[in-house]
């Protein structure tokens, strides 16, 4: 009978690969270890040999495609044997009931209905933290056309220890993943990640050569490091950046801040006060506070300010929703607690997604000042460095010394203009420096 | 420890039961005066008598009934069969009387009997003597089924049927007759419904009984010459059978080979290998092998004889299958 070829996990971290070439065509009687295409993995061109004998039928996918793991790329039967047409392929493999049961049956099924765009299952994700629990559990593996083929052993061993079965590459009849399968791919994977190990190994074995001071390394792309990568890389080469660049005399907003700080219980943050400076400065330039939609551009009526707060691996914005109408003690108090989700990875999507305007402060790490790249669907976002004593020329011509920040910030072009962007920055400097402007 | 063929364990077996119970007496064709048409009643007619061994015409369906009714009556007859291929012609008296009596009289009646003679394949007897009817008998509830593969294990389980207060088949074989083995000299029984490792392995279970048995064991030492270790799950019992030990060694080993000797369809093996693929579901990593007899008529010609009963090659094929080794 004949059987859609999969593509497979050609490394550990393969999650995709793109056919480079079709070492066979349509018609080719192939073995079991003869190379179908070339396929260009995460780190390196690799054979992508066939897992079982018999005639190459159809390729499902051509020269120049990617192909996530578990889609099929061709079809491998007897000669003359009819397959159904299935292009193009776009299956999604995480289908969101994916946890539950398998949906089709092993046997031959007739062609899925017709997929959903792409790019549709990944959008449908909220970018949040996966939790740990949710990742490593083991989705029943539904690929392109019925089920992975595995042993019970196989599956069972696979989830004790965390794996995806679908990466794994099947020696068994049919590309069956069998127990050494797991073992093995485990094996490798624990090569990649048991650094300390290997440096043990290593003094050991080869005690004459300097070991480097850093280990090769693959690590796995978690799937929040996925959305920073895609997100970012979509608006930094989408929308074209420009950046404009102020120092503010801060003594007067830090007087005034260790001031209320001194009669109240509770410290404010400054984040609360660019926050707050932010958004009366966006209310007066609503043409920041907006959205590029292509035909239109979406001007928000609230102001929803996002803080990047940095964790161990990545980064989210907390967003602090209708700034605008909100005092600086209420805005700090909902960040604190906003941040603090953050921190502990239990920010739910409506607190972190569809900012506004956003901040970013690097000042803490002694960044004299930087630029960002612009958090979508906001059309700006701020960065803000170090606040430090610099020697500054009066109008009088004298020196005198003065809290500086210098911030920066990213602009949309399609959306805000130079003189409007100009424009917010020198009111939001202008209030930084004397927030009575706020009273105007 | 005296080592003494198949044939003198059933005897033994035979002699030492008849000598402690009056009750048990033998018949059957040729059982008496020519000492058992395979010579496993030899010097029982001389040392017993007539009243207890007993020969018959050649009737399996009449003396397979007197048995029945003797049994019924308080005595505990060993009926022996020539062969199990005549004993389809008891088959009624078995099924629907031996196996059915206890339970239809709500316990009433007892029913300790023995049906014991050849089964499975010999050589050169062609397509209606040589078969392995174990089916027939395991199938039936109400009976209980025991094939033991060496001497040791006959004797045991032989005198365990015979005091056993319910029907018993005792499956033999005409060329098991002849295997030599290990029986020590004092008093044993061997509890019916037990399995036996008959080696032990990590690699592999082979599920076997009765004469494959010797196959299994010979394609085991080829493995091992591989580097391959087999564990050897001898049932010795068909019903009830002993699945726990068939399971601790499938969950040792996460693969099983079933062999055996009779036809494929509906066997013993076939619901073995049905019991291991429930049961052992999740630790299996590949699927239940069997290795049975062809499922043809036994052809006369020796070469197609041999070519379709269970072999050394056979069982090592599926062995390697069941390891993905080769193809």
């Amino acid at each position: 009978m004949a059987e859609r070829i999969p593509m497979v996990a050609l490394s550990p971290t393969m999650e995709e690969g793109r056919i480079l070439s079709w070492k066979v065509k349509p018609g080719d009687a192939v073995k079991s270890g003869t190379v179908l295409c070339e396929v260009e993995t995460d780190k390196a061109t690799m054979e992508y040999e066939s897992p079982r004998d018999g005639t190459l039928l159809k390729l499902i996918r051509q020269e120049g495609e990617s192909v996530k793991v578990g889609e099929p790329i061709a079809w491998i039967g007897k000669p003359g044997e009819q397959v159904p047409d299935d292009r193009p392929q776009a299956a999604p493999l995480d289908k969101p009931e994916g946890g539950g049961k398998p949906s089709s049956s092993p046997g031959q099924k007739p062609p899925t209905p017709p997929p959903e765009s792409e790019k549709a299952p990944l959008e449908k994700q909220p970018e949040k933290a996966p939790s740990p629990a949710g990742r490593g559990r083991l989705e029943v593996p539904v690929a392109e056309g019925g089920i992975v083929k595995s042993s019970p052993l196989a599956r069972k061993l696979a989830s004790e220890l965390g794996i995806d079965i679908r990466r794994i590459t099947g020696s068994g009849p049919g590309g069956r993943v069998v127990r050494r399968d797991v073992l093995r791919f485990q094996e490798s994977a624990g090569k990649v990640e048991g650094g300390k190990e290997l440096e043990g190994e290593r003094a050991v074995v080869a005690p004459s050569k300097p070991a480097p001071v850093l280990l090769d390394q693959e690590i796995p792309v978690s799937g929040m490091r996925a959305a920073i990568a895609r997100r970012l890389s979509e608006s930094f080469f989408t929308a074209p950046h420009y950046f404009l660049r102020v120092a503010v005399v801060m003594d007067g907003l830090l007087d005034a801040r260790s001031r209320y700080n001194a009669e109240g219980t509770q410290k404010v943050s400054l984040n609360a006060f660019f926050i707050k400076l932010a958004a009366e400065a966006l209310r007066r330039h609503p043409r920041i506070n907006s959205t590029w939609k292509g035909s239109t551009i979406h001007i928000h009526g609230s102001i929803d300010i996002g803080l990047a707060v940095a964790l161990p691996d990545g980064l989210i914005t907390p967003v602090v929703r209708n700034c605008g109408g909100k005092g600086v003690r209420e805005i700090d108090q909902e960040l604190s607690v906003l941040v603090d989700k953050a921190k502990k990875g239990t920010l739910k999507p409506e607190e972190y997604t569809d900012a506004t305007f956003t901040i970013s402060n690097l000042g803490s790490f002694g960044i004299e000042e930087f630029t960002a790249i612009i958090n979508p669907p906001g059309s700006a976002i701020l960065a803000l460095g170090e606040i430090r004593k610099e020697p500054v020329v009066t109008e009088q011509d004298a020196i005198v010394i003065r809290r500086i920040l210098r911030m920066t910030l990213s602009c949309d072009h399609r959306v805000i203009d130079g003189a409007v962007g100009a424009g917010f920055l020198r009111d939001l400097k202008g209030m930084m420096e004397d927030p009575f402007r706020i009273l105007l | 420890m005296p080592v003494i063929t198949y044939r003198e364990a059933l005897n033994q077996a035979l002699d030492e039961e008849m000598a402690r119970d009056e009750s048990v007496f033998l018949i059957g064709e040729e059982v008496g005066e020519y000492n058992g048409a395979y010579k496993v009643s030899k010097g029982l007619l001389d040392k017993y008598g007539p009243r207890r061994v007993i020969d018959t015409p050649i009737t399996e369906l009449g003396f397979t009934g007197i048995g029945v009714g003797a049994a019924m009556a308080g005595l505990r007859p060993v009926v022996e069969w020539m062969t199990h291929n005549f004993a389809l012609l008891a088959l009624d008296q078995v099924v629907n009387n031996a196996a059915k009596m206890r339970y239809m009289s709500g316990g009433q009646f007892k029913l300790p009997i023995v049906f014991r003679g050849p089964n499975g394949p010999a050589e050169y007897l062609a397509a209606q003597h040589s078969q392995a009817l174990q089916t027939y008998w395991a199938h039936v509830p109400g009976l209980k089924v025991v094939a033991p593969a060496t001497p040791y294990d006959a004797k045991g389980l032989l005198k365990s049927a015979i005091r056993d207060d319910n029907p018993v088949v005792v499956l033999e074989g005409e060329l098991m007759y002849s295997f030599k083995g290990e029986v020590p000299l004092e008093e044993y029984l061997i509890p019916i419904g037990k399995a036996d490792v008959k080696r032990e392995g990590g690699d592999v279970t082979i599920v076997t009984y009765s004469k494959p048995l010797k196959v299994v064991q010979e394609a085991a030492e080829l493995l091992a010459s591989e580097g391959i270790q087999a564990e050897i799950v001898d049932l010795r019992t068909l019903r009830p059978l002993d699945e726990e030990t068939v399971y601790r060694s499938v969950r040792k080993t996460n693969r099983a080979v079933v062999v055996e000797e009779s036809w494929p369809v509906c066997s013993v093996g076939s619901y073995v290998a049905w019991l291991i693929s429930k049961n052992c579901f999740d630790v299996l990593d590949a699927q239940v092998e069997m290795v049975a007899s062809e499922d043809i008529p036994m052809p006369y010609n020796h070469t197609l004889e041999l070519a379709a009963q269970p072999s050394v090659a056979k069982v090592v094929a599926a062995v390697k299958k069941v390891l993905y080794l080769g193809e």
